[in-house]
């Protein structure tokens, strides 16, 4: 779409840029598949390698934000370019934070190791990560192609993200409601089952912003939300 | 009653707000140098109390352009202007018009800073002189200072007026060529690359200038530095091969231009 700068170190920082951000997604999105399997068969040893991917990936933001800050400072990009390099940013924020989410995850996996996860959870939790790990997906194929229209399409998917989440909350409740003693590992459960819906709202939020980096218009309307978990448990009317 | 009135009042007020004042009107400008045609049926507004940047490659006439608004053009031989531009609401081509007059209401500042080899005195001296601003010496003086204070240039050479206008450092001779085109009281200044030969303190200094000049008057600047118009300009018109390409606020010539010629230009790509 767009041809080439008359200076080539421009263009080649502008694909460092572009190459670190889909690395950072491709690890994002192994943390999070791991993140879950680990959980789900009490796998400690992958949850400690999703822990130390984590540090990989923090360490890719700052890489990425310190090549961007260099870039401005060195280039004063205008238009695309501008918006390209501050997009950049808000991704590799958004991948980081994605990692974390993974990495909290992972860190429950010890807790609930003892009980181990009631078969029906986890079946849930496994659905919800792949619904998540399809948005994280998707967008970065999206953020490679630069499709205004893709990145529309995806984030008004996330609204089934947070139905699944919903029913995941409720399903959770009920559980505890029938034996106390399965309110530990539920409790670590919904913060996993919380994380997994974050990771969905990122993959939002990075659709956002490569309809920002393509158009230099926010996407209208509000985001769907299905998102109807804070009010289980409101007395009904 | 009372209450209906009054929001026709604010309401007359708001419209007069945004209303947008233009000082000089440019409609199917075209430049001829002989058969060679530089400007092509160019519609392009200029507003008041702005800062308009003219940007684009060479060649592509924002020059040109710049030097149709107060007929500098007239001293090129073979060169023949079509079109109609309007100064506040006198066509400036009309016959009756004094070409020496409109180059006082519609002053330039060039490229290479060009004092005259006079005192700096005498540099500011000679426009308000030849124009009969000034019944005495009295009011020469305050002319002179009025003018230096208004470019920036009065402290440092208040203790040397008499002192030549060459002996000065770029910057300053550059800011004492638009002193003197400020000290005829213009309604209009056209720079044409006024910074291209001067360093970044110099031309900040001359950035900070054009700012503060805008509150009263109109400024219409050529330049080849992008960063220069993003600066110092609110509009921004796009030139390329003698046509207008785009004119759009500044903010969204930087962020989000309509053109894609203009997106290849400001981004330094391949058009």
């Amino acid at each position: 779409m767009v041809s080439s700068h008359i200076l080539s170190a421009y263009d080649e920082e502008l694909k460092y840029l572009r190459r670190r951000i889909s690395e950072m997604g491709g690890l994002a999105e192994q943390m999070c598949g791991d993140a879950v399997r680990a959980l789900v068969n009490g796998d400690s040893a992958l949850a400690q390698k999703v822990i130390s991917d984590d540090v990989i990936l923090d360490h890719a933001e700052r890489e990425i934000q310190d090549k961007a800050i260099v870039t401005i400072a060195r280039r004063q990009p205008v238009a695309i370019d501008l918006r390209e390099i501050i997009g950049t940013l808000r991704i590799a924020g958004d991948l980081e934070r994605v990692g974390d989410l993974g990495k909290n995850t992972a860190k429950r996996v010890i807790a609930v190791q003892g009980h181990g996860v009631p078969r029906k959870l986890a079946r849930g939790l496994e659905h919800l990560s792949d619904l998540a790990a399809v948005q994280l997906k998707e967008v970065l194929d999206v953020y490679a192609s630069r499709s205004a229209e893709k990145a529309e399409a995806i984030r008004l998917r996330d609204e089934e993200i947070d139905a699944m989440y919903t029913s995941l909350f409720r399903e959770l409740l009920t559980y505890m409601m029938e034996d106390p003693r399965n309110i530990t590992t539920c409790t670590h459960l919904l913060f996993c089952a919380k994380n997994i819906e974050r990771i969905g709202d990122h993959a939002t939020n990075i659709a956002e912003t490569i309809y920002y980096m393509t158009t230099g218009a926010v996407p209208e309307g509000e985001r769907p939300k299905d998102d109807t978990a804070n009010t289980v448990g409101a007395i009904a009317d | 009653m009372n209450m209906l009135s009054e929001a026709a009042v604010e309401k007359a007020l708001d419209k007069k707000m945004n209303e947008v004042a233009y000082k000089m009107i440019g409609k199917d400008v075209s430049v001829y140098y002989g058969e060679k045609r530089a400007l092509f049926d160019v519609n392009l507004n200029v507003r008041e109390n702005t800062v308009t940047a003219l940007i684009g490659p060479s060649g592509c006439g924002k020059s040109t352009f710049l030097r149709t608004l107060n007929r500098m053009n007239d001293t090129i031989e073979g060169c023949r202007v079509t079109g109609k531009i309007t100064l506040d609401t006198d066509d400036i081509y009309d016959k009756e018009i004094d070409v020496v007059e409109l180059r006082a209401r519609v002053g330039m500042v060039f490229q290479k800073p060009n004092p005259f080899p006079k005192s700096i005195y005498e540099n500011i001296a000679y426009g308000p002189r030849i124009h009969g601003l000034a019944r005495n010496k009295a009011d020469m003086d305050a002319i002179v200072e009025a003018s230096l204070q208004r470019a920036g240039l009065w402290a440092e050479v208040k203790d040397r007026l008499h002192e030549g206008g060459t002996g000065l450092s770029g910057g300053q001779q550059q800011r004492l060529c638009i002193a003197r085109a400020v000290a005829v009281s213009p309604e209009v200044i056209l720079m044409d690359e006024p910074c291209s030969a001067l360093d970044p303190i110099a031309t900040a200094k001359v950035e900070e200038l054009i700012h503060e000049l805008r509150a009263n008057y109109t400024i219409v600047i050529v330049t080849h530095s992008m960063q220069q118009a993003a600066r110092v300009s609110q509009r921004t018109a796009m030139f390329h091969l003698g046509q207008l390409v785009e004119e759009n606020d500044t903010d969204k010539m930087f962020t989000n231009p309509d053109d894609q010629r203009t997106q290849d230009y400001i981004m330094g790509r391949f058009g």
